[in-house]
């Protein structure tokens, strides 16, 4: 019978299925971080458990991390008792940790695919929502909670039931100034963000396929977002050209091996899925957010709403309440809102092409008098990498901040976050109520127009300067 | 975890949709590595104002709580869970769960439970107007009781029979641990490993 990618991967990690019962996955790669683990680790203490497969686990420090005078001692004794936790349950269990000061740290979802151990076909978890974003691998991937990082470490499978699946079929082509985020904000405006709820999403068509490997993250990262616990996209020459110099990638015969599995990835002609929509790429724009859950966005050159045109009375509440907590009224263009703060970063915008998208923007320019703009690149090599491009001296010329890697501002628990009342043009994924500092205000934009607005101090695109 | 059958309470009506982890436990309350202690920051900015209907003393000592659509959206942290359970909840009632909070939920032995929204619209009223109504969520008879009125919900088998034996999946998976074993005998050797460190 004719299968969906997801389908095929599900079928292919199956360790046990029995009527009635969720089937029991086997999961290829377990990857760990400071916040969602401690917890889980005293559970395997507590039941004299082991680690069952630490050489398919693996640590980084990124939630809870400082992205200031990493060289010395975190200040914050919760925040630093948190990591010292996670380095001791690592060196307890035998697990791989990048700590802090180390070259491979970074966002966790960062360093998956740098090092190669992000592959097609695999079954990836994480206790972290954002686990989505390793679909664009052709992996079935997605965040946990606390109970199943425990039950991952003592058995390398999880009890799951088998999902719905969704196509999101992407067809054209995207306009100059237009960027993957902006293809899965219009995705997320359009099915809401309860849409993907119990389904894996499956990103087509021509525009997906024209994407780069670390645009393609950016997309997956926010199908949950989408109320999708996964979101992938078809293994191809990209994907396998990304993946050849990794360090992790297989090698010589085992490579080979792999690319003739990783083809047969894709769904088959014919494959059925539960749900199907389509987005033309010819039409979309540069997208940004206005309300307090990422399915409140709308283009950028559109106005503010007006709840009382909502007709449903549930969305019209919440409309309500968001234009309250934002400090916004109706009808005002989104573009002559004023911002505070410009994040650039996180596991959806913080890799190198993304920094190197907003640094040609800068370029020669300067950001406004009125605005603060951070720089956190995604992971210790993406900042490596940038500084040999000479990315970190053109932000810090246009006034920005160049800070060490992490999810900083993202979620803000660590020291960067906004004060009550600010408001950000940010390049992560969630603009609830509080997210980025208690109080804070927070606009879902593309590194494009992060960088356009730290210019002009409003949100802006690049053809507005 | 406890063995999980019945419950009865009163109900605290939380008329708001989307409803994220992060508004349920703020990632600033995320640095401790307990599972307890979470009640001070459950609804943590909302809190802030008197009127917040967890600050509401007609309905102190609530139970269940009852909130709109898409509740428990964002992130994974099952922290959001251990927060409602620390303050006293041990059911949640709602129209549409986010898939990863329920099935934290469903772990920790939290009941979630989905109803539709118009019923969800008549137990706010009903409690609006008698916030002492007791309503009995029965895990046995797969029903939401109240007054006259009985609601059926589903719930997949599984979850049911383990939430009422309260059996540890943990447990029950090690049961199965040579399937396991044999599985990883099949494994293809191309499939990567994080250990040695490769540069």
């Amino acid at each position: 019978m004719a299968k969906t990618l997801a389908e095929k991967i599900w079928a292919d990690h199956i360790v046990r299925e029995h009527q009635g019962e969720p089937d029991l996955l086997y999961i290829d790669l377990h990857l760990i971080h400071e916040v969602t683990s401690p917890q889980a680790f005293d559970g395997l203490r507590a039941a004299g458990r082991k680690v069952r497969r630490p050489e398919l686990t693996i640590a980084t420090e990124d939630h809870n991390v400082p992205t200031l005078n990493i060289d010395k001692p975190i200040a914050d004794p919760i925040s630093k008792l948190q990591v010292d936790t996670l380095r001791k349950n690592c060196a307890d269990f035998g697990v791989r940790i990048h700590s802090l000061g180390d070259v491979e740290q970074g966002i966790v979802h960062v360093v998956g695919p740098q090092l190669g151990i992000t592959q097609p076909g695999m079954t990836i978890v994480c206790g972290d929502s954002h686990t989505s974003t390793h679909g664009a691998f052709g992996a079935l991937a997605f965040g946990i909670g606390t109970s199943e990082v425990e039950h991952v470490l003592a058995t390398q499978t999880l009890p799951l039931v088998r999902p719905k699946t969704m196509a999101i079929n992407v067809e054209g082509k995207l306009k100059p100034g237009v960027t993957s985020k902006d293809i899965i904000l219009s995705i997320i405006a359009k099915i809401g963000t309860g849409g993907g709820q119990g389904y894996v999403l499956e990103y087509r068509g021509s525009a997906i396929r024209d994407l780069s490997m670390e645009s393609r993250m950016t997309v997956c990262n926010m199908s949950i977002e989408a109320g999708a616990r996964a979101g992938l996209i078809a293994p191809d020459e990209i994907t396998f050209e990304y993946l050849k110099t990794k360090p992790h990638a297989p090698k010589g015969a085992d490579w080979q091996a792999a690319v003739s599995y990783w083809k047969t990835l894709q769904s088959d002609p014919g494959a059925k899925f539960d749900l199907e929509i389509s987005i033309n790429a010819d039409e979309l724009e540069a997208f940004v957010t206005w309300g307090t859950n990422p399915g409140q966005g709308l283009p950028l050159n559109a106005k503010v709403p007006n709840p009382a045109e909502i007709s449903d009375p549930e969305e019209r509440g919440a409309a309500e309440r968001a234009l309250t907590y934002m400090g916004l009224v109706a009808g005002t263009p989104l573009k002559e809102i004023k911002v505070d703060t410009i994040f650039l970063g996180s596991c959806t915008n913080g890799r190198i092409e993304d920094l190197r998208l907003a640094a040609d923007i800068l370029r020669d320019r300067h950001i406004s008098k009125e605005v603060r703009m951070l720089v956190v690149p995604g992971s210790a090599r993406v900042k490596l990498q940038a500084e040999s491009e000479g990315l970190d001296k053109i932000f810090t010329a246009a006034g920005a901040e160049w800070r060490t890697a992490g999810c900083s501002m993202c979620l803000g628990m660590n020291p960067d976050q906004l004060a009550v009342g600010e408001r950000a043009a940010s390049t992560s994924n969630r603009n609830f109520e509080g997210r980025q500092g208690k109080g804070g205000r927070t606009h879902l934009v593309s590194p494009l127009v992060a960088a356009a607005t730290a210019i002009r101090g409003t949100l802006s695109s690049p053809a507005d300067l | 975890m406890e063995k999980y059958l019945s419950h009865t309470g009163t109900v605290l009506p939380l008329r708001r949709s989307n409803v994220d982890t992060d508004q349920i436990i703020p990632a600033v309350y995320l640095k401790r590595v307990t599972k307890s202690g979470f009640e001070d920051g459950l609804f943590g900015a909302w809190r802030n104002d008197p009127e917040f209907v967890l600050n509401r003393a007609e309905y102190a000592g609530a139970t269940i709580l009852v909130a709109g659509a898409d509740f428990g959206t964002g992130s994974s942290r099952e922290h959001a869970v251990w927060a409602l359970q620390n303050y006293g909840f041990s059911v949640v009632l709602s129209s549409r769960f986010a898939d990863i909070f329920r099935g934290n939920s469903q772990k920790a032995g939290l009941l979630t439970v989905v109803v539709d929204q118009s019923e969800i619209e008549a137990i706010w009223a009903a409690v609006e107007k008698d916030p002492t109504t007791k309503v009995t969520v029965n895990l046995e008879s797969k029903s939401v009781n109240y007054g006259e009125k009985s609601i059926a919900f589903a719930i997949d088998d599984y979850t049911r029979w383990r939430l009422m034996e309260g059996l540890d999946d943990i447990g029950l998976t090690l049961k199965n641990i040579d399937s396991v074993s044999a599985f990883e005998r099949s494994r293809p050797s191309f499939k990567p490993k994080t250990l040695p460190i490769l540069s």
